[in-house]
């Protein structure tokens, strides 16, 4: 078991498109949650606002400088998550499938790693966490 | 797509599929059978071509190997030629079934797997494997048994439910809250076998704990207004919180006083209060006490800090609600922080009087510390060698051997 991050990459036509039909994907996103909720798998889920109105925090210098953003490239923008708690990558996987996504936008499946993961623990984690083998 | 994906599409469909199908034929072992078919005929099939929707899929496959059973069964002639004259709709797969029918079903399945016409092994195994999702092997895994045993549970089980003539149904509402009451039960073995596995090499198996937590979180979305389904959710979440803090890397466990805090899962945590919260409109039950007990700890900044007192009151009111001598014994430990452990000895000594907890390492393993604090050190290392004996856990083993010999 391991938690997942299912993280909503959008482009500008796709969040375009997303804005067009706003309620009928709300409608369906909620249906999704309920869905995730049921299956005892829901942790979080969270959209995130327009990516020009964020700001950035440099770490580049001396002291940390602030700007405007979007950060980086616009064509494939980090616009809101799911996090879920699943057996194994695949059914992480399976998940990100049914989300009501956009055409043009992406989901990354990103796995959650544990604070005992440092180098000298890595080798010996158990296969489960890979195979979703109970 | 491989096995492991199958696995996964069949551990989000299975309580779905096998609660449908045994809407549909009325006949709970035969869906299950069919729904295994399905699988089985998936794990061939999906590697070589895999469908555009793989549950779709499963569904009408199982669909149709339940009605080719239904041919086979004579018996059941008559109940065929009234399917056979129902559309394909009538199953729901093509058309948008009803969500509140399909949450009824799942809720039914769960109380279908915990009837108490079965032995509890069987409803452990059952519930994992038509509610979890979980194969044979999955399950012999997470409880050390062989294989072919839990598949002669599972087996076992069918025919008990069949034989028992149990509906797939809702109790009802007069029986509800008590069989609700063996549900929890369940899944509260489950979790209890993942947070403190009885045998083995390991301590905590959080894939097997993890099962009990996602079924018990699927039961509080399906009964939202049962405060002692929030209480089980919380107690797991709470207890599961501290696992990453208590096994060092060896493997071997970390008591509770040696604990890094820090590490304690923050977010578990609060899922686990927020459960709490909802686990006492009107007091709390049995396992509400307990989670309460477990917030006490996962609010604490140390063991010092821990509000003891708090946790003896509640320990106390959990003898009255569901007395066990496994409370009485935390009682004990609680009762030995909170005001030192001669009254803690009084306790233990009753307990073993009474003699009601015969062969359990726990209580030697209580009565060793508790010696030891008094500095009653022979008396201490011969009780705590005795709880080495009676464990079976090897790592806790381990722990208590090196305990007693430090008392020299």
């Amino acid at each position: 078991m391991s938690k997942y991050m299912l993280i909503m990459r959008g482009t500008d036509e796709s969040n375009a498109a997303l804005m067009a039909g706003f309620e009928e994907l709300a409608a369906s996103t909620y249906q999704y949650i309920e869905e995730l909720v049921k299956a005892g798998v829901f942790l979080a889920a969270e959209g995130l606002d327009d990516p020009g109105q964020s700001v950035v925090i440099d770490f580049n210098g001396a002291a940390p400088v602030v700007t405007d953003g979007p950060y980086g490239e616009t064509k494939e923008l980090f616009g809101g998550y799911f996090m879920i708690d699943v057996a194994s990558k695949q059914e992480a996987v399976e998940w990100a499938k049914r989300i009501p996504a956009v055409t043009g936008s992406k989901i990354e499946v990103r796995r959650v790693a544990g604070d005992d993961e440092m180098p000298a623990f890595v080798e010996e984690r158990a296969d489960s966490e890979t195979t979703g083998r109970i | 797509m491989d096995a492991a994906d199958v696995e996964a599409v069949w551990r989000i469909e299975s309580a779905r599929i096998v609660a449908a199908l045994t809407r549909f034929t009325g006949d709970f072992g035969l869906a299950e059978d069919a729904a295994q078919e399905a699988v089985a005929e998936a794990l061939v099939s999906w590697p070589v071509e895999a469908p555009s929707s793989p549950a779709g899929w499963l569904m009408a496959t199982a669909r149709r190997r339940a009605i080719d059973a239904i041919r086979r069964r004579a018996a059941l002639q008559d109940r065929y030629a009234l399917l056979a004259a129902e559309p394909e709709a009538a199953f729901g797969v093509e058309e948008e079934a009803d969500p509140d029918r399909i949450d009824d079903d799942i809720l039914a399945l769960m109380f279908v797997s915990c009837h108490p016409v079965l032995s509890p092994e069987a409803r452990v195994a059952l519930t994992l494997r038509v509610v979890g999702g979980l194969s044979s092997e999955q399950i012999a895994r997470a409880f050390l048994v062989p294989v072919p045993t839990v598949q002669a549970r599972i087996t076992r089980a069918k025919k008990t439910i069949a034989a028992a003539g149990v509906p797939f149904e809702l109790p009802p509402a007069d029986q509800r809250r008590e069989r609700l009451g063996g549900v929890l039960s369940v899944l509260y073995v489950i979790f209890t076998e993942g947070s403190t596995a009885t045998s083995g090499d390991r301590l905590v198996r959080p894939d097997v704990a993890y099962e009990a937590i996602r079924l018990a979180r699927t039961l509080a979305a399906l009964q939202p207004d049962e405060p002692e389904v929030y209480g089980l959710l919380a107690l797991c979440e709470l207890t599961a919180a501290r696992f990453p803090a208590r096994t060092a890397a060896d493997g071997s466990p970390i008591l509770l006083e040696d604990q890094d805090r820090r590490r304690w899962d923050r977010s578990a945590i609060r899922r686990g209060l927020a459960a709490l919260a909802k686990a006492s409109p009107r007091g709390l039950g049995p396992y509400g006490l307990q989670a309460a007990i477990a917030a006490a700890h996962a609010t604490a900044p140390s063991v010092e800090a821990t509000d003891w007192d708090r946790i003896v009151v509640l320990y106390e009111v959990l003898g009255r609600v569901a007395p066990s001598p496994v409370v009485e014994l935390n009682r004990a430990v609680a009762v030995a922080m909170a005001s030192g452990p001669a009254q803690a000895l009084a306790i233990v000594d009753e307990l073993i009087a009474s003699d009601r907890l015969p062969g359990s390492h726990l209580v030697p393993t209580v009565r060793g510390e508790l010696l030891a604090r008094l500095g009653r050190r022979p008396e201490a290392r011969a009780e705590l060698e005795l709880a080495a004996r009676l464990c079976t856990n090897e790592r806790e083993r381990s722990v208590l051997v090196r305990k007693a010999a430090a008392l020299g």
